[in-house]
């Protein structure tokens, strides 16, 4: 028998590039969440994931760390449970609760064994920490000390003061400028009315994204879905956020730094999640900085001259556009040289676009690496939640192949040339060599 | 598209059994070992290849070499021009990488099935057929050395490591920097990379681990052709090293741009020889567990979360490594308090556990939390393979994974606060502070209490 399966897995790969992928269910909870769920047996596990739009964009200016500060507060005490059973409550059944934010989204995670015992005991926890938070006084102003020492540990940090100023030069007053945890200033005047006002300002069922994947099934899965968030405002809110500015003036800061590198970081407003040129940025971009050891600036900076051990470029894709960036570092005396080299690598692939053999290796790169993204429930996991919260088609898996298959040379070229403009693009570097650091700040 | 997943589902059915990840292993004529973990969740493979050769094996002066030879392995071979090796790797929609310890060197790609003779080949070629020029060896020198600043030089905490290993260990080599010392690497040439390519890269050096829809019987054969045909060689025996017994607390300072202060006490701790018969190794990393496995732990319960005296705390243990391994408690003062105030409290809590020792409640709160580890576990092909090869490569077969997790379930209480008791004690101590320095370089005001001792 396992040779006749052998023969016509055989046959079907051959027919075909495509692989398959998982089978996504979506439906609408009760509570007005929105649930996608994959349903695999292979291993006794269940991750469980609810994203809400409730990053740091969603942060007044004055009160930013005010979204990151809800967050991490949650699972430090709800409804009948101190922080500490929340902790032993967790560990003592060997589940792993965790959590991501970003600028758009903040969430929880659980992964657990599914057997009944340790599974409903981890839902029960994880239902109460999303919908029954408590914000006690006392945790807050542990916690608001923790977050201000870990701020003024990256203020010293040459990789953290880039990104800070890297984020300030791209999108000014925009949101998305706002730093993750805040500024020590604004966390220091937090209250716990604050996060009790964000939380129900944003926590809301409507526009919750509750991701499943694993050892359940649908009707479990429709009662899971509904447990973690039939508590929460069932109204959705408004998640719109200002535009950001696509267009800035070029700057360049450099800032003194006793460091022996300069951390040099290059920008500019790049895509959204869901924009049209999404897959023609994002092939475009594996072939200039994106694609691991054969890119052209790993080529150029790191295997031709030796200049840097790490250089890159990457599209951070968001709700609004998120950065275009590129990074380096190398050794102070040579910081104008490695940055000269990478702004022109990048002039010379904005103006003449990939070749054609760059596209063929680069969709050969992306299109047989494929099954690689989607080979533990881990990754799917990330996924669904990506697919579900930034409203992505849920064949989204399915067409990836065919999507970066399609993109063509013109296409990059086109979508560069029209998105990244070489001479109105911000220039950070920390750590900058001596003579050039006593511009400190100052934009050229 | 259709059809292909039709022929996954009655793939899937027929392996229903086989998922449950079974290991081969057999050892070539020339002396390779290959071990296949087979695992047909997904139509994915990884090929690891272990030498059996890290830092520690490095001769004296040429420190960091075995790191910057795993750099020039992807350089060219006699027939494979530098660079082609990742642009072929790239091309059949791989992701490669390797990594260097104080104990092996290690080489990965990461596949779609079908490719898995590509990988094996181009690593074949690599372990014996390696070109090294001095021109790709000057550029590749400087590479590491911005990885040696990026990493330790201008980071804080890897600088206060670095300094505290070299400190902690007399004469083990596990007192140098897998990323070598600078003025090492200044002196470093292309012939040092030859003699130790020609000194360790062979197969019967090496363990050749691939995970993932394959079957190992299948694999034998293809890395038969592929690595089969490569010649054993006579290999120089490792030096073995015992490391002087410590006969008194050591303490140390190191200076560094960074805001908060940070204090590490390092003691020596043993490493796991005969998993069989040991339990001490396994009673300290239930220790290890009981003091940081989780958030209710009781360094972040205790000195965090009640005493406010760290923003951050943690304990770290290793139970497998070739060298001696380490038993390590670290902390970060909170605002106004001092590296005097952390080590005090960590004290505090090392002498209750050696007078009180750990309830049956935290016991069992680590070894479920070991339980539900292994079934995790399998949601990751790289990290099964890499604790095989990580096995293999300190002298362990990957048998004693199973030997391990059976072990550590029968550790009792006493067996903890007995451990605690015979390895935390000062005359195998390392103290080691981080004093931080203000960037302008001007010495920093005195605030908040004062830095005591």
């Amino acid at each position: 028998m396992h040779t006749k399966f052998f023969f016509l897995a055989a046959l079907c790969c051959v027919a075909t590039t495509a692989f398959a992928t998982p089978n996504i269910q979506y439906w609408k909870s009760a509570s007005g969440a929105k649930v996608l769920f994959v349903e695999n047996h292979d291993i006794p596990m269940l991750d469980v994931s609810v994203a809400i739009p409730a990053g740091s964009s969603f942060d007044a200016a004055d009160k930013s760390g005010v979204a990151s500060l809800t967050h991490h507060l949650l699972d430090l005490g709800a409804e009948d449970l101190s922080e500490d059973d929340i902790a032993r409550g967790m560990a003592d059944i060997g589940a792993q609760f965790g959590g991501g934010f970003d600028q758009d989204r903040a969430s929880m995670s659980l992964r657990t064994l599914s057997s009944a015992a340790q599974r409903d005991k981890a839902l029960d926890i994880m239902a109460r920490v999303l919908q029954r938070p408590l914000f006690s006084e006392a945790i807050l102003a542990r916690e608001k000390a923790r977050v201000i020492a870990a701020l003024k540990e990256a203020e010293t940090k040459p990789e953290s003061i880039a990104d800070k100023v890297f984020h300030k030069a791209l999108f000014g007053t925009h949101p998305y400028a706002l730093p993750l945890s805040g500024e020590i200033a604004s966390v220091e005047k937090i209250t716990t009315q604050d996060l009790r006002d964000f939380y129900a300002a944003r926590y809301r069922a409507g526009s919750a994204v509750v991701a499943i994947m694993g050892d359940v099934t649908r009707p479990q899965a429709e009662i899971i879905a509904q447990q973690l968030t039939e508590k929460l405002s069932s109204s959705a809110v408004s998640a719109a956020l200002s535009e950001v500015a696509m267009t800035i003036p070029a700057s360049e800061q450099r800032i003194a730094h006793p460091a022996s590198q300069s951390h040099i970081l290059i920008g500019a407003p790049g895509m959204a999640r869901n924009d049209p040129d999404y897959f023609a940025l994002y092939v475009g971009n594996h072939i200039l900085g994106g694609g691991g050891f054969v890119s052209r600036l790993m080529h150029e900076v790191r295997e031709k001259r030796g200049l840097a051990y790490s250089v890159y470029s990457y599209f951070m894709p968001s709700k609004q556009p998120g950065p275009f960036q590129i990074g380096l570092q190398t050794k102070k005396e040579q910081a104008d040289e490695a940055l000269q080299l990478v702004r022109d690598t990048l002039a010379g692939y904005i103006a003449n676009g990939p070749t054609g053999k760059e596209l063929t290796a680069a969709k050969q790169n992306i299109v047989g690496g494929f099954p690689l993204r989607i080979d533990s429930n881990r990754k799917i996991l990330d996924y669904l939640g990506i697919i579900g919260f930034y409203d992505l088609p849920l064949t989204y898996l399915d067409d990836f192949t065919r999507k970066v298959e399609q993109v063509t040379v013109a296409q990059v070229r086109d979508a560069f040339k029209r998105r990244i403009n070489p001479q109105a693009m911000a220039t950070v570097i920390v750590g900058a060599p001596q003579a050039s650091a006593d511009k400190n700040g100052a934009a050229k | 598209m259709r059809a292909y997943l039709f022929c996954t589902a009655l793939l899937l059915s027929g392996f229903q059994v086989a998922a449950q990840a079974e290991v081969f292993e057999r050892t070539l004529a020339n002396g390779l070992k290959v071990i296949v973990k087979e695992d047909h969740r997904a139509p994915v493979i990884v090929q690891q290849i272990w030498y059996k050769a890290g830092s520690m094996d490095e001769p004296a002066g040429a420190t960091g070499i075995a790191h910057v030879l795993e750099h020039l392995m992807f350089k060219g071979t006699h027939t494979v021009p530098a660079g082609e090796f990742s642009k072929r790797i790239a091309a059949a929609g791989g992701r490669e990488n390797a990594f260097t310890s104080y104990d092996y060197t290690a080489y990965f790609q990461q596949l779609h099935k079908s490719k898995l003779p590509l990988a094996m080949k181009l690593e074949a070629d690599r372990m014996r057929n390696l070109n090294l020029t001095a021109a790709d060896f000057a550029k590749e020198i400087k590479v590491v050395m911005e990885e040696r600043r990026l990493r330790t030089d201008d980071e804080a905490h890897a600088l206060l490591y670095e300094k505290m290993m070299a400190t902690t260990y007399q004469q083990h080599p596990y007192q140098h920097p897998i990323i070598g010392w600078m003025n090492d690497l200044e002196s470093l040439a292309v012939d040092d990379a030859k003699a130790w390519y020609t000194r360790w890269y062979a197969p019967n050096n090496a363990t050749l681990i691939i995970a993932g829809d394959v079957k190992a019987k299948e694999v034998f054969a293809l890395a038969q052709r592929h690595y089969g045909v490569i010649p054993r060689r006579a290999l120089a025996p490792q030096r073995k090293f015992i490391e002087p017994k410590q006969v008194g607390i050591k303490r140390m300072v190191v200076k560094a741009p960074a805001e908060l202060p940070h204090l590490v006490m390092s003691y020596h701790a043993p490493t796991l020889i005969n998993p069989e018969q040991d339990w001490k190794p396994y009673a300290l990393q239930i220790l290890a567990g009981v003091l940081d496995g989780n958030e209710s732990a009781r360094l972040n319960k205790h000195l965090v979360r009640e005493q406010q005296v760290a923003s951050g705390a943690g304990a770290g243990y290793d139970a497998t490594s070739r060298g001696p391994s380490l038993f390590t408690l670290e902390a970060t003062p909170s605002e106004g308090k001092t590296v005097s105030d952390v080590e005090t409290a960590l004290r505090r809590e090392i002498a209750q556990l050696v007078k009180e020792g750990v309830s049956e409640e935290e016991l069992q709160r680590v070894k479920a939390q070991v339980v539900a580890g292994e079934v995790y576990k399998r949601d990751s092909l790289f990290y099964q393979a890499m604790q095989i090869g990580q096995m293999e490569s300190i002298g362990l077969s990957h048998r004693a994974i199973q030997v391990m997790l059976e072990k550590l379930q029968t550790v009792t209480a006493e067996q903890v606060r007995q451990a605690a008791e015979e390895f935390l004690q000062d005359d195998s101590l390392t103290v080691a502070v981080l004093d931080p320095q203000p960037l302008s370089g001007k010495p920093k005001m005195p605030k908040g209490a004062a830095h005591a001792h």
